[in-house]
């Protein structure tokens, strides 16, 4: 939105009256803190905060029920007050992360409370999910508790592991390093280019690894603002995708992962990325959607791809795809016209897919070692509001999203028969 | 006679842009071929079916253009502005921001009934300006949210309040492999409740246009832009003046003539089209016609259904005279001869008056309860159509579409028996019953094309 003056929005490539459509939520100072002093502190809107000092403690229940209801009433005064600004509003990103306490305790709570307050509003989720050496110990647990609030009030989930940020990361580390690219490369066109050189790439991770998690939004809403021959908007993301009402989790691959100087591309190279959109290395959660079981696919193009090349390749890779014996032939596509910047096309491609189930089984492995043994459990329990039955409930609500998986995943090859039709009597 | 065009959806949008564009183009030409009377008689003819001309204005397209989003709109407005040779009323058209999601649901019973005054207004609006109105066109996919949904629920207000007036509705059959995944869903809700308001269906399937810009015009990366620029002129060469036999005057009465010719029975309403020949434009110098075969090709066409002028079956024939046509066909030979219950071709350009149709009225290419003189129909223009010398085009109420739309309702009643995805209709208020009710509506049909 505009914060006021008819003045221009960008001067000398600052945007100065701009202003993000966000609230940002966090119990300690200092993330929140870097970002209003950065370059984008114009961007964000001051008031449009909440922050607090001493932080939840990597605890989920502190994040949900402490300060959930200690803040409740600021969080809904704040979402009204920018929810009047929109004209029309149709969704909400949270985008947190599962492992720790204020994004999955805090993260979760607000995600009930958008339920309640703006019923009609979609809810996507971004969800980074913690991997198996965090060094959070009790991440299982805040995974877990997180995970039934999802199932229960999330319309589309877009898990990330941070392993696969990495390993994608690396990868173009090498080939820049290697030299295989060479000339064939654009400078600063990496998707993990924040600021610029690979240089940077090395010293903060982190930047470069949710610099790709805020490409996938990019690509996702790319769509719902610039124009194109065949639009996909957020909504139909959530009608196409989600078959099931639990069924919403949605495993999401972007590429290419770097772009190439010849603005050009010939068909071959044009069909390695849609070749690379289904290669386990280019999914940002550690899983094989090829050899798992699609239930619907999505794939929003951007830039100069025409629809006879969408076809083309969705003939050559359907073959080797498994699609669940009642959506055969289900592909959701778009095309938007402007590709990313620096770039002269893109894919995102959506697949609501089994192959999520090992991430939720290990899930609730790991959820299972600590909760046997009752480890930190206390630190929980004396929080006010919080009981063991958050604990087997959640644990339960995890437990039937993967048997849901499982007799999915037990029809994947089976014999087909196809249901028989209405007869007329003549 | 004018007819008001209804654009609905992104789909219904950009192709009604290209429709308009085409059939400007074609006017503005100087490829006639004919006497500069016969032209200025179509130019007049085509300008008061279209356009809405003040003097030495711009032509305006009678058309009223609705979305659920903005986007399309208003990239469709600006393209016709900046033409120059034609644009659409600046009013004409309403939009909201949300979108339909791909939602047949959304698109029927809750943007229908919240926009249906605003709508109908417009729509009012652009038929009052008409001297005599003609009926009406709407253009709508159906595989989305709009198009499909809203369009539905638009095309009964239309009939209610215009109870004497032809629609007739051109529909878009996405590709097989999806564009949407709900696509046959959304499709079946929408031909069930068409065949209740419409008088007719006039069906372009992707694939088929597809096929049409790979193996016809040469075209290596094809757009969309290209798909709908050839299914634009396929309707131009349905809608562009003729004369109907017996009347030397341009016919005053597309809509109404076509639906008596062609839907001479409620239950058969689902018209294909043809348009031979189709090449890409710089090919046109270098290319003659001649009229015995191109009939002869089309005749084939129709009989072995054939979707393009490429790869025709000519080893299909009509069945023998005499012989008995069985009363049930449910068989699974897959039926080879398509049988016409009534056909219309049309004839543009050079010679027209010259060219010999009698193929047409062979009865074995008909079915029984129809006499063959009444089964078919021929309108001709001497005036070229889009720079082709010659130009035939066959509107059919056959068999044509039974294999596509039993292949759609395979897929949907594969899909609802799981119950995938109708949790996101009955959200907006469409239960399993408005399912049901739809794929008994559409099976009726199946059997009703199938015993022919």
């Amino acid at each position: 939105s505009r914060s006021g003056g008819n003045g221009p929005d960008i001067y000398k490539g600052k945007i100065c009256s701009l202003k993000a459509r966000a609230l940002l939520i966090d119990m300690e100072e200092g993330v929140v803190n870097e970002i209003l002093q950065g370059p984008l502190r114009d961007v964000f809107d001051s008031k449009q905060l909440i922050t607090d000092v001493s932080g939840s403690g990597n605890n989920w229940a502190v994040g949900y029920k402490l300060y959930g209801y200690q803040y409740r009433e600021n969080i809904v005064e704040k979402l009204r007050k920018t929810a009047e600004h929109c004209d029309c509003l149709q969704c909400f990103f949270i985008i947190h992360s599962m492992g720790g306490g204020t994004g999955s305790g805090l993260g979760t709570f607000v995600l009930n409370l958008l339920e309640d307050e703006f019923p009609e509003v979609y809810r996507f989720v971004t969800s980074v999910y913690p991997s198996g050496e965090d060094d959070v110990i009790t991440s299982p647990y805040n995974s877990v508790l997180a995970m039934k609030e999802l199932n229960e009030h999330a319309d589309c989930v877009l898990p990330i592991e941070n392993e696969s940020l990495f390993d994608i990361v690396n990868k173009i580390n090498q080939m820049i390093n290697s030299g295989k690219l060479g000339s064939t490369v654009k400078q600063n066109t990496l998707v993990t280019s924040s600021a610029g050189s690979a240089k940077i790439l090395q010293e903060k991770p982190f930047d470069s690894m949710n610099n790709i998690v805020a490409n996938l939004l990019l690509n996702l809403t790319s769509s719902a603002r610039f124009e194109g021959s065949l639009n996909m908007d957020l909504n139909e993301i959530s009608m196409n995708l989600v078959p099931f009402p639990r069924l919403h989790y949605l495993v999401s691959s972007l590429t290419p992962l770097y772009t190439l100087a010849d603005v050009n591309v010939p068909s071959r190279r044009l069909d390695q990325m849609f070749s690379d959109a289904f290669s386990r290395d280019h999914q940002l959660i550690q899983a094989d959607p090829k050899h798992s079981l699609y239930l619907a696919c999505a794939l929003l193009v951007r830039g100069n791809v025409q629809v006879s090349d969408l076809r083309r390749n969705i003939e050559r890779l359907k073959p080797s795809l498994h699609f669940v014996s009642w959506n055969q032939e289900g592909w959701k596509t778009g095309l938007c016209s402007v590709p990313p910047v620096g770039h002269s096309h893109s894919l995102l491609a959506l697949a609501n897919n089994t192959c999520v189930k090992p991430t939720f089984i290990e899930l609730r492995d790991r959820f299972m070692k600590l909760y046997k043994k009752k480890a930190h459990l206390h630190h929980y329990l004396q929080v006010d509001g919080m009981e063991q039955s958050c604990f087997s409930e959640a644990v339960s609500s995890l437990s039937d999203l993967i048997e849901e998986y499982n007799e999915l995943d037990a029809t994947k090859g089976g014999p087909r028969t196809d249901p028989s039709r209405l007869k007329i009597a003549i | 006679m004018s007819i008001v065009t209804v654009q609905l959806g992104q789909c219904g949008n950009q192709i009604g842009h290209e429709v308009f564009n085409s059939l400007c183009r074609d006017i503005r030409g100087t490829h006639g071929l004919c006497s500069s009377r016969e032209d200025e008689s179509y130019r007049d003819a085509c300008k008061e079916r279209f356009f809405c001309q003040e003097g030495s204005a711009v032509p305006v397209a009678r058309a009223v253009l609705v979305d659920m989003e903005p986007k399309v709109i208003s990239q469709t407005l600006s393209l016709a502005a900046r033409s120059g040779s034609w644009k659409y009323n600046d009013h004409s058209h309403f939009c909201q921001k949300q979108g339909s999601g791909n939602n047949w649901a959304n698109g029927y019973s809750v943007h229908g009934p919240r926009h249906k005054e605003a709508i109908m207004n417009l729509v009012q609006k652009e038929a009052e300006k008409c001297d005599r109105l003609g009926g009406f066109f709407t253009i709508m996919s159906m595989a989305g949210g709009t198009g499909s949904g809203l369009g539905a629920f638009v095309t009964q207000c239309l009939r209610d309040a215009f109870p004497t007036s032809f629609i007739l509705n051109h529909v878009i059959w996405p590709y097989g492999t999806g564009e949407v995944i709900v696509q046959n869903y959304n499709s079946v809700l929408t031909l069930a409740r068409l065949y209740q308001s419409a008088d007719a269906l006039l069906v372009h399937e992707n694939d088929v246009v597809h096929q049409i810009c790979a193996q016809l015009m040469n075209i290596k990366h094809i757009s969309f832009r290209d798909v709908n620029q050839v299914i634009a002129h396929q309707l131009g060469s349905v809608f562009q003046p003729t004369h109907t036999p017996g009347h030397s005057d341009y016919s005053r009465n597309p809509l109404g003539d076509l639906m008596e010719t062609l839907v001479p029975h409620p239950e058969f309403r689902m018209l294909g089209l043809r348009n031979i020949p189709q090449m890409p434009e710089n090919s046109l110098a270098y290319s003659s016609f001649s009229w015995p075969g191109l009939i002869k090709h089309l005749r084939q066409m129709l009989i072995a259904n054939a979707k393009m002028e490429e790869g025709i079956d000519w080893q299909v024939r009509p069945p023998c005279p005499g012989s008995s046509i069985p009363s049930s066909h449910l068989t699974n030979k897959p039926l080879h001869f398509n049988t016409s219950i009534a056909n219309l071709v049309i004839l543009r350009g050079k010679d027209v008056h010259s060219v010999d149709l009698g193929s047409f009225q062979d009865p074995s290419l008909y079915t029984s309860w129809l006499n063959p003189q009444d089964a078919f129909s021929a309108w001709k223009t001497p005036r070229a159509f889009n720079k082709y010398e010659k130009s035939a085009a066959l509107v059919s109420n056959s068999q044509f579409l039974l294999k596509p739309l039993d292949s759609i309702v395979g897929k949907a009643w594969n899909m609802f028996a799981s119950k995938a995805y109708v949790h996101q209709y009955t959200k907006f208020g469409i239960e399993e019953e408005d399912f049901l009710d739809s794929f008994t509506t559409l099976e009726q049909v199946i059997s009703s094309y199938t015993t022919l």
